[in-house]
């Protein structure tokens, strides 16, 4: 048995953003596609927290989506437990899928609102035959809420009458009725208030302690990664451009898009420090930059830059993809 | 009078519901002087965006304005005709909201909505309007502003449409702009720019700022003072670094600790048991006396007012003199 519970192996997303067919032949235009995930490469240990970070459209939820088999990739494969997840048949797909679950970031919307919340965490009870028998699943499912801070009579509600913490708590006790390893967390609290947020935050970490949980972990709220991960990855406009274990990003910061990154957060600690304007804009994805795709918004870019993409390599601890960096430039 | 710009005295702002009256701002009052940026901070349902709405008179009805004063420089603007509201809006307070494709009309252009504004209250020429215009893309950072005022808001991003906003909220000099949530549908470091763009211009234009947020790291960042607000009420009223750093209000002290920071090393949040009550089932007493682990028997009784309490102002009994020791 290895470490690694999943590898994710030069994963690459296309989508097609052309024009109909009939404009395209009367404006003599090509097909046209935005590659939202670009060879990506990382891998996650059993037990911790890898979490990815990065600004709109960096490509970070394609991933989630991919990695659950929400869509499947252009290119390169999924390691899930060794065995590869996109090309499994649907069946043994299904045995495997009863391993990893999925939080959303928006609860009213990934919540069935005619299901009675007690349905909606025993689904995946039953689809994967977890438990058999009504009094079983009823019984399991009473734990589950309890698990999540609920009480067994919330089971009879429906989702319209909890709060928005209340509802993440409900799709987080469907995620664990499965008994799942993994689970992919989609800016699980980005639609809460900051108070529910560190409710929510406090019991993902109990019950990862508890069930011994693996966590992917989305979010571009820098200080909750920070809080939550033990390694996390930097995404800009689909690759990653930098790896490194939760401390040693925050302290040392290597590629020029995340130092950028952690300066524009606001400072809660007022220590008054004097912070680098922030230079242009994320550019438009479907024509990116050649070269390092960050060149045109970078101190240390050269002429390289321009030409050449960068792939990952190891700086000290840390893996980054720059040029900069291995030039020793800057 | 003191030099206060905008002057807020014990506003109650109520909502008639099938279930009773709902009072969605309970007696908030508060000061912003000329050039200054007050914070607003709170947590959905607090009131910071229905305080922000009854200051420029736009509180959707059957919601109305129950109780207390608006003063802006001396001057009364909570009772005013539609009329004259409407003068004050655009002319004296302007405004930037959450989302700026809600706040720029699609089907024009970006001059011809900046010249609209600038010459329905400033006496200009076309050709002055425009260039006028120009000048103030230019300041909120628009590269290429004279080719890009021609275009339709569509083609801008969302930082650059924010910055149009900006543009547009600054373009006659109010004395005071509201800006309600201003960042929060941008990504980091176009907020940062945004923030940025902000400050400059008002300490550039001598602008009072009103800073609606529910992001204490924004506050900190852009505010001089901060309001903070629970169920409708003001919790707590003081300068930035006195709140962040020493917060009195148990809430204030709550809400500080949930949220996690880039700095320090803690595995657990500080949480707040609860969540907040609904506006139609306040207890009474202190609103936050059900949630508060310092609560005693007067706070289930008793609504406290805001008290000065060491160089700011605090809602609480603790610092009232019958405090239990």
């Amino acid at each position: 048995m290895t470490d690694v519970l999943v590898g994710i192996e030069n994963l690459s997303r296309d989508f097609d953003v052309s024009k109909p067919w009939l404009n395209r032949v009367l404006e003599n235009e090509e097909k046209k596609f935005v590659t939202a995930v670009n060879d990506v490469s990382f891998e996650i240990r059993r037990g911790e927290t890898f979490a990815l970070v990065g600004e709109s459209g960096s490509g970070k939820s394609t991933i989630a989506k991919l990695i659950v088999g929400l869509i499947r990739p252009t290119g390169g494969q999924i390691l899930f437990d060794g065995t590869n997840v996109a090309t499994r048949g649907s069946a043994s797909m299904r045995q495997l899928r009863s391993r990893f679950q999925m939080i959303f970031q928006d609860p009213f919307a990934s919540l069935n609102p005619r299901w009675r919340v007690k349905d909606i965490i025993a689904e995946p009870l039953r689809t994967f035959g977890v438990v058999e028998g009504r009094a079983a699943w009823e019984k399991r499912v009473d734990e589950l809420l309890e698990t999540v801070g609920l009480s067994a009579k919330d089971g009879a509600k429906y989702p319209h009458e909890f709060s928005g913490g209340q509802r993440q708590r409900v799709a987080i006790a469907r995620a664990l009725s499965a008994q799942p390893e993994f689970i992919v967390c989609d800016e699980p609290t980005s639609a809460l208030d900051v108070s529910v947020q560190a409710q929510i935050l406090n019991l993902m970490r109990d019950l990862q302690d508890e069930f011994g949980l693996t966590y992917l972990f989305i979010s571009h709220d820098l200080s909750v990664v920070r809080h939550m991960a033990s390694r996390i990855g930097v995404l800009y406009l689909g690759r990653l451009v930098e790896v490194a274990e939760g401390k040693t990003l925050f302290r040392e910061p290597k590629h020029p898009y995340t130092k950028m990154l952690l300066d524009a957060v606001p400072d809660l600690e007022m220590t008054g420090r004097s912070r680098q304007p922030v230079e242009g804009e994320i550019p438009n994805p479907i024509d990116p930059p050649s070269g390092c795709t960050y060149h045109p918004r970078c101190p240390l870019a050269n002429d390289r830059c321009k030409r050449e993409v960068p792939v990952l390599k190891l700086h000290e601890n840390t893996k980054a993809a720059c040029f900069a960096l291995e030039e020793g430039r800057g | 009078m003191s030099d206060a710009l905008l002057s807020v005295r014990d506003l109650v702002v109520e909502f008639p519901t099938r279930k009773g009256i709902l009072t969605a701002v309970d007696r908030v009052s508060f000061d912003i002087a000329r050039g200054e940026v007050l914070g607003v901070v709170g947590e959905s349902g607090a009131g910071k965006s229905m305080t922000g709405s009854a200051i420029i008179g736009l509180i959707e009805p059957p919601g109305h304005i129950a109780g207390g004063t608006i003063s802006i420089a001396g001057q009364r603007i909570d009772n005013l005709p539609y009329e004259a509201m409407r003068r004050v809006r655009g002319k004296r307070i302007g405004m930037v909201f959450q989302d700026p494709l809600t706040s720029l009309n699609p089907i024009y252009t970006i001059a011809e909505q900046l010249i609209e504004t600038i010459r329905t209250h400033m006496d200009l020429n076309e050709r002055q309007a425009r260039d006028r215009a120009i000048g103030l893309l230019d300041q909120v950072g628009i590269p290429a502003a004279s080719r890009r005022i021609d275009d339709y808001p569509h083609q801008f991003s969302g930082g650059m449409r924010q910055r149009v906003v900006i543009a547009l909220a600054l373009c006659v000099e109010p004395e005071l702009i509201i800006a309600d949530e201003p960042t929060t549908a941008l990504d980091v470091s176009v907020q940062s720019q945004i923030i940025d763009v902000l400050k400059r211009m008002c300490a550039d234009h001598g602008t009072a700022i009103m800073l609606i947020t529910h992001d204490m790291g924004v506050i900190a960042e852009a505010a001089d003072r901060v309001v903070v607000m629970y169920a409708g009420r003001v919790a707590e009223i003081g300068a930035v670094r006195d709140v962040i750093k020493d917060a009195k209000h148990p809430y204030t002290k709550g809400l500080m600790g949930s949220i996690p920071t880039l700095m320090q090393d803690s595995d657990r949040l500080t949480q707040i048991p609860g969540t907040m009550p609904r506006l139609t089932d306040i207890p009474p007493g202190c609103a936050f006396s059900k949630r508060c682990p310092e609560a005693f028997d007067r706070c289930f009784v008793e609504q406290p007012d805001c008290r000065p309490y060491q160089g700011r102002d605090v809602a609480c009994l603790l610092y009232d003199e019958g405090k239990p020791q």
